[in-house]
């Protein structure tokens, strides 16, 4: 299983905050990830088409090549606006 | 405990005081406080709600910190990080750094905040006169982070 969280405006977007499921078969990185979800439909084809979202891997923030293990948690969210 | 992420507000005076108390080698305390504004792009902001990714936030703040004790001599950091709905005048975010000299502790404040607004993972949304908005980052916000990254060793 990998977890999946969802943050601010993409939350919104997607109408879910997270989710656990099954490690899909030729998911091995945070590209192969988005594309996988993109393909549930519309609402989640922002995952490939945004180039601005950022994700984090077991909360360290990653960049796309960074790879994925059952196991663990997976974040997608926009830049991040705090302070 | 140095970093706090928390919903409750903060007393920058009893915090420095807590900084410092006892400890006679300080010579300098900087600190920053960033506030909610009324105002955002010409559209009036009644309040502002963030969000942020608990337990990742603490650890990203901790990062921060601990990369700033690396890059300056500096003696103490706090660094609080609020969450949840904030009305125009509140605080969000303290930092307080303490060291010998003003130079390490205004360097390290500033570091400490350029890093925290790319790094961290909170997202703000504000209540205008024209619907709830999520707040876009800024590319302001990433050069001011780029700049420390030349002075790395």
């Amino acid at each position: 299983m990998i977890k999946l969280l969802y943050f601010a405006h993409l939350r919104e977007a997607l109408g879910t905050s997270g989710e656990k499921i099954e490690l899909p078969v030729g998911v091995t990185d945070v590209t192969t990830l988005r594309s996988h979800l993109a393909l549930r439909g519309e609402a989640w084809s922002v995952l490939t088409q945004s180039q601005s979202l950022r994700a984090a891997v077991n909360q360290r923030m990653v960049g796309t090549e960074a790879l994925i293990a059952d196991g663990d948690e997976i974040a997608f969210f926009p830049p991040v606006t705090g302070g | 405990m140095s970093v706090s992420v928390q919903r409750e507000a903060f007393d920058v005076g009893s915090e420095i005081a807590a900084l410092t108390s006892g400890v006679h080698d300080i010579g300098a305390v900087a600190s920053f406080v960033g506030l909610v504004r009324d105002m955002h792009g010409g559209t009036n902001v009644s309040a502002m709600t963030l969000e942020h990714y608990p337990g990742m936030t603490e650890s990203a703040l901790e990062e921060i910190v601990a990369e700033a004790r690396k890059r300056w001599e500096i003696m103490a950091v706090r660094l609080i990080h609020r969450f949840g709905r904030l009305d125009p005048g509140d605080a969000i975010v303290l930092v307080i750094v303490a060291g010998a000299h003003r130079g390490e502790a205004f360097a390290a404040c500033e570091f400490i905040m350029d890093y925290l607004k790319t790094r961290a993972p909170f997202w703000k949304k504000e209540e205008t006169t024209e619907g709830d908005r999520w707040v876009e980052a800024r590319q302001d916000d990433e050069t001011a982070a780029s700049r420390w990254t030349a002075r790395r060793s």
